[in-house]
């Protein structure tokens, strides 16, 4: 991940659901590749297709004032379950920059970041806000600032987010966290060597 | 100061740590699968990087493997050429490779155990969510993502902020046809599965303590089913004879030497967790998920709730929607209910002790008409053992289908999948929309009930024919 994050300017797609999870984002079948192209049309794809391929016009993605949504407003625990990376590779691949949820499960969440993909926990009553905003105003634009850890309503209601510095950095800066973890090496080294003398191998 | 054994495995493995970042905890063993590891090579080799210890990675497939006559080609070519990629990436990169005609291949949290590649007190990861498994022994084992997998591949580290801890006490002892599946089902149901987020749960208690070390696989395997990062059991007696003489487990003086080391691993003496949470394994009865996450579960007597008695709005949409794909009414018993299929199997259930339960109740028995029943062996190690003690004849005779290993229906990537609309009661771990099969719905029950109900036809109390 080298692309910096920039602020984020965009409607809202909703999917109320609770602990939506990974087999949801992207079902099983969508593993068997062995690159990451081509997984935002997997997106939601049991809940998004009919079995012959046709859009359910019922399901939210489908519509279209969703179209060009970079932010997901989604129920509390998102991304439970499975360890898959194709979740927010399929999540990026259709064009979300952020999720926005009252909380998220661990392992998703930190593929996320990996991905350039921001997490937001909001408490749950600016989530009722959201939610509200967003079924009575598709189109109302959410503005999402990184740098100043800040998502503001079209109200002009302005609320933080927590994210943890490191992860911020990273985010903004573009920085490879493979590239920071092999600037450790000598510690490393040094590891392996006090480790092997400790175990007598 | 007072330490829990999460805490010391932890501090024993931080190799830096910078204030402001999280900090590089060492990996002992990085185990890898075809599913979750390609993009990880394929960057990998973009950057013109090495895997950094070989002999502390282990590869195997298992994911999207037939589980059909291995001598016969694979027809998906997707998997096929997942498998070939992995074969290639472990060959290019010197990764030992239990492939398609190892006589060791299984089910990747089947086999780590089973060759004495997990042990007390290490690190352990794979990209895979049920790596909890592994702390069955004692471990830090834990599910991560695939660029998460190349980090590990370059660094042998992984970038870690410390999680929580929770204390998973279950007293009491467990009643005759209940299992350690039904402890882990009945304290999902109980924090539901985002309970456990944050935390890494150290399970607790003379019912813990009185299970083997495979029992304790299935409560930890599911531990992420309960959100919580990693599930942990402190090393004992039966621990150590576990471990004892397998291929990959120490030897000698090597081996005197880590068992001194594991003994020291036990949460100490007046150490304090962040949370605690108390079980009794008395009160249980078998448990059976009603809905489309693991968290939906009940004692196997209960009625369906009523969405209507749900004051939450949000849980009670998640009840409805639930009950909709599931088709099953408010107020239903579920004993009784029909299913299609029964599947035993998956990291959850699959080993030598899960078959002998099963096979324990079939024997003399047979599969009801109209129901498909598989059995598919967690590993090619199981499964000969399994034939050896002449299980595989009770299966058939019963007129279940036995399988090679693999994961098989717990994911259905591999062609085995319910139709839609089709039930099954399922020794596995998710019981999500369409984890089974587009459509299909899916009871989560441990192997004893999973072979009443094959019996009957129809959803069962094991402790009938007991």
């Amino acid at each position: 991940m080298t692309a910096h994050f920039t602020p984020v300017k965009s409607h809202a797609v909703a999917i109320p659901s609770n602990d939506i999870d990974t087999d949801q984002i992207v079902p099983a079948r969508y593993l068997k590749m062995t690159d990451k192209a081509g997984l935002g049309a997997a997106l939601f794809a049991d809940w998004r297709y009919n079995p012959d391929g046709s859009p359910k016009p019922e399901f939210v993605l489908n519509a279209p004032n969703a179209r060009g949504a970079q932010i997901l407003l989604v129920g509390d625990n998102f991304g439970c379950g499975s360890s898959r990376e194709h979740a927010p590779w399929a999540l990026t691949g259709y064009g979300f920059r952020a999720v926005v949820s009252t909380s998220f499960a661990d392992i998703f969440r930190n593929n996320a970041l990996k991905n350039g993909l921001l997490p937001i926990v909001v408490d749950g009553d600016v989530h009722g806000e959201l939610m509200s905003l967003v079924a009575r105003t598709p189109q109302a634009e959410l503005t999402i600032d990184l740098e100043r850890q800040t998502l503001t309503l079209p109200t002009g209601r302005t609320v933080s987010f927590p994210i943890d510095p490191f992860s911020k950095t990273c985010l903004l800066e573009g920085t490879d966290e493979l590239g920071y973890l092999l600037s450790f090496e000598r510690e490393i080294a040094a590891f392996e060597d006090g480790e092997s003398s400790r175990s007598g191998t | 100061m007072q330490r829990t054994l999460f805490e010391k495995i932890w501090d024993a493995h931080v190799v830096a740590h910078e204030s402001g970042a999280p900090a590089l905890l060492y990996v002992d063993l990085h185990l890898i699968h075809e599913v979750t590891s390609p993009q990880a090579f394929t960057s990998l080799r973009e950057r013109g990087l090495k895997v950094r210890r070989p002999n502390r990675t282990m590869a195997t497939m298992d994911h999207s493997i037939p589980t059909i006559d291995r001598t016969l080609p694979i027809v998906d070519e997707m998997a096929a050429k997942q498998i070939r990629y992995l074969e290639d990436n472990c060959r290019e990169f010197g990764i030992p490779l239990h492939g398609m005609r190892s006589p060791h291949r299984g089910i990747v949290h089947v086999i780590g155990p089973e060759l004495g590649l997990t042990q007390p007190g290490m690190t352990i990861v794979c990209g895979d969510s049920h790596t909890s498994t592994h702390g069955a022994l004692g471990a830090l084992a834990f599910g991560i993502g695939t660029s998460e997998v190349e980090h590990v591949l370059a660094s042998q580290c992984l970038l870690q902020y410390k999680a929580r801890t929770c204390e998973v006490r279950v007293e009491g002892r467990l009643g005759r046809g209940v299992s350690s599946k039904d402890i882990i089902l009945a304290l999902i149901a109980q924090i539901g599965i985002g309970g456990g987020t944050g935390h890494v749960f150290e399970y607790t208690g003379p019912a813990i303590r009185a299970l083997t070390i495979e029992e304790r696989m299935t409560i930890c395997n599911m531990s992420i089913e309960g959100g919580a990062r990693a599930g942990m059991v402190a090393p004992d007696d039966a621990t150590i004879d576990y471990v004892a003489g397998r291929e990959f487990a120490p030897q000698g003086a090597a081996w005197d030497e880590a068992v001194r080391r594991w003994r020291q691993l036990p949460t100490d003496e007046g150490a304090t967790y962040d949370k605690s949470i108390t079980l009794n394994a008395t009160d249980l009865e078998p448990m059976i998920t009603y809905g489309t996450n693991p968290g939906m579960g009940m004692p196997i007597t209960s009625r369906i709730p009523d969405p209507a008695g749900i004051a939450d709005t949000n849980q009670r949409a998640a009840l409805e929607k639930a009950l909709k794909y599931m088709a099953l009414q408010p107020g239903q018993p579920l004993l009784g209910q029909r299913v299609n299929v029964v599947f035993i199997g998956s990291c959850t259930n699959s080993r030598i002790s899960d078959l002998r339960l099963a096979a324990g109740l079939l024997e003399g028995r047979r599969v009801a008409q109209g129901v498909r029943m598989l059995v598919v062996p967690g590993s090619q190690d199981v499964k000969n053992q399994a034939e050896a003690e002449g299980l595989d004849d009770i299966f058939k005779r019963a007129g279940a289908e036995w399988r090679e290993a693999g994961c098989s229906m717990c994911i259905a990537m591999n062609g085995d999948q319910l139709e839609p609309g089709e039930y099954a009661v399922s020794t596995s771990n998710r019981n999500f929309e369409g984890r089974q099969g587009k459509g299909g719905r899916t009871f989560l029950v441990s192997p004893l009930t999973a072979a009443a109900t094959a019996i009957a036809g129809k959803i069962t109390d094991v402790r009938t024919l007991l």
